[in-house]
């Protein structure tokens, strides 16, 4: 035996022995071979692998074509979010939140400002309520138009993103024009928004949502008819309604396995309770119904925008709460307790009552949940994030066990992941 | 918002049709050791050596759904760390907190992976980033962190910057 041949042998292939150290790329090792026809080979997907919308890395064991066993590995991109959330005053978290998942910023700012305020027992204004429900509603076009189109993408479908990048663009410009920012928006604070809207917002808001349906039908004359997608989607992934349930499924994934579960409709936050939507449920449970879920859900999102635009009250933009909000610029200049009230802030932060909650909303992929813990001071004690794909990730094993490597493409398109919610 | 409940004997009383509260102390009288209904949060502070068969209970009771599980690190309080169980009832569209203190000295207490297999990646994550063992789970590797990490990141003598 050659020293070469030595090397490969499975004695070698375990990395030294370090008490509690297990090397990720044995994770899965070849079952001994069972005739020259019938073994196993172990290949490494990603963490470069364009499909993998980020730096996921799925160690697969495949016999031929077929996946037998599918081991994801994380935490490429840790940054440890939640150690610096320790770190900071309540306000200054906020812009950490927008970079937990980039692709949904304001639903992240939402629910870390909804979890401060219900430890604070704010009261939050009916305008600034309704402009988080009408940004959060944007953000849910905006992330799903990333997701079509890479998805699309994935498949082999190269025209698609091209389209839904055009009216991503145009959401992020009016993100731009409201918060100063394209994607890192940080616009929410606890107690209300950081600026008024400025005075043209809601006309191009309204430009667009009137645009945005027929649009919608044009990526589904792309693709909804198209047997090659049809083909690639349709009876791929199967995961059940248990299935989803014990893995802790949310979002798009769990409605396309027929459970029928929206945080904005069943536990309503931010006045989500006045405004009338439909939930897309499908019985399917594959990567096709989960397609059609999130087109129906960009249609309901484009209503929920109509109605915000619709019925936007007039009226102050953040709470009346002198020690927690900072004051107008105006006021400032001019008043000595406003003056006082914004050094304290700014300099001290401010104290947050001794409890703890858990706040959870809807993002685009599921219930994003944040778990605040107060020991009454002015940084958190604990900040934790639940994230969606964190958990839908558990099921990838369950959806692509005993299909093709194509297929891992496919599933891992149709749980829309996004790495850095994932690691945090 | 509902008034505050802070003690064991208020929320009983005061939540007494709740299913939740019925079920547990249905089949496991002594495993509530505090509760607490505070800002419409219910917390239930479970021994810790009962978790697994509590959160069993809970399941066939209507709370299907586990969202997340965690850890708060009450260092240098003893017990020192506050491991948190949120779980979600579908049905009842209603949810529970639990927590099941553990003690610092080899920090340890049952998996709940054979309740809910998507307990997995939480529990790795709390042995990842605080150190607390978790018996009887399938995998328990350091997911977020490189293997060869030493020390637990969010404990609270783990410094936020600088060297150790």
């Amino acid at each position: 035996m050659s020293e070469f041949d030595n090397q490969h042998s499975p004695e070698n292939q375990h990395a030294p022995e370090i008490p509690g150290f297990t090397e990720t790329s044995t994770l899965v090792v070849p079952r001994p071979e069972e005739g020259s026809k019938d073994h196993t080979m172990v290949l490494n997907m990603g963490p470069q692998h364009p499909s993998t919308h980020g730096v996921l890395r799925v160690v697969l064991e495949i016999d031929g074509e077929t996946v037998v066993k599918l081991v994801p590995d994380i935490g490429y991109l840790h940054t440890g979010i939640e150690k610096t959330c320790e770190a900071k005053f309540y306000q200054q978290v906020v812009p950490l939140t927008d970079r937990i998942d980039y692709l949904c910023p304001m639903t992240n700012n939402l629910a870390y400002c909804l979890a401060i305020e219900k430890l604070l027992q704010l009261e939050i204004p009916e305008r600034a309520q309704w402009m988080r429900v009408l940004l959060n509603e944007l953000t849910r076009l905006n992330s799903h138009l990333v997701w079509l189109g890479t998805h699309a993408m994935d498949i082999g479908a190269l025209t698609v993103f091209l389209y839904t990048f055009r009216e991503r663009e145009e959401i992020l410009r009016i993100f731009e024009h409201v918060s100063g920012q394209r994607m890192m928006t940080s616009y929410f604070r606890i107690g209300g928004l950081a600026l008024d809207p400025p005075l043209d917002f809601f006309s191009s808001v309204r430009a667009l949502v009137k645009i945005l349906p027929e649009k919608i039908d044009e990526y589904e004359n792309l693709l909804t008819g198209n047997p090659i997608f049809i083909g690639r989607l349709k009876n791929v992934g199967f995961l059940t309604a248990n299935d989803a349930i014990a893995l802790g499924v949310t979002g798009p994934p769990l409605r396309a396995s027929g459970v029928d579960w929206d945080l904005r409709r069943d536990m309503p936050y931010s006045s989500y309770e006045k405004f009338r939507f439909e939930v897309p449920v499908s019985n399917d449970g594959d990567v096709w119904a989960r397609y059609i879920v999130r087109l129906r859900e960009m249609r309901e999102s484009v209503k929920i925008c109509q109605q915000a635009l619709d019925g936007m009250p007039e009226g102050p933009i953040k709470a009346d709460a002198p020690h927690v909000v900072l004051p107008e610029r105006e006021k400032m200049k001019t008043q000595m307790e406003a003056l006082i009230y914004h050094f304290k802030i700014v300099t001290e932060g401010f104290q947050v009552p001794a409890g703890e909650v858990y706040q959870a909303v809807e993002s685009p992929r599921g219930e994003m949940g944040y778990y605040a813990v107060s020991d009454g001071t002015a940084k958190p004690y604990r900040v934790h994030m639940r994230n969606p794909s964190f958990a839908t990730l558990q099921a990838l094993e369950t959806m692509c066990v005993g299909r093709l490597i194509a297929d891992v493409v496919a599933v891992i398109g149709s749980i829309d992941i996004v790495l850095g919610e994932i690691d945090r | 918002m509902a008034e505050a409940l802070l003690n064991t004997q208020a929320v009983f009383e005061g939540l007494a049709q709740n299913v939740a509260i019925q079920a547990l102390r249905a089949a496991h009288p002594d495993a509530i050791t505090n509760a607490k209904f505070d800002r419409n949060e219910l917390t239930l502070v479970i021994a810790a050596d009962q978790i697994r068969a509590a959160c069993r209970t809970l399941q066939t009771a209507g709370y299907n759904f586990l969202e997340d599980v965690t850890c708060v690190d009450w260092y240098p309080a003893e017990p020192r760390f506050q491991v948190t169980y949120h779980i979600l009832s579908l049905k009842l569209k209603d949810r529970v907190r639990l927590h099941a203190m553990v003690q610092s000295i080899d920090p340890s207490l049952d998996s709940i992976v054979p309740v809910w297999p998507s307990a997995n990646f939480y529990e790795r994550e709390v042995w990842d980033l605080f150190g607390v063992r978790f018996n009887g789970h399938p995998s328990l590797r350091r997911i977020m962190l490189p293997e060869e990490w030493e020390g637990h990141p969010l404990r609270k003598d783990y410094p936020v910057e600088g060297y150790r």
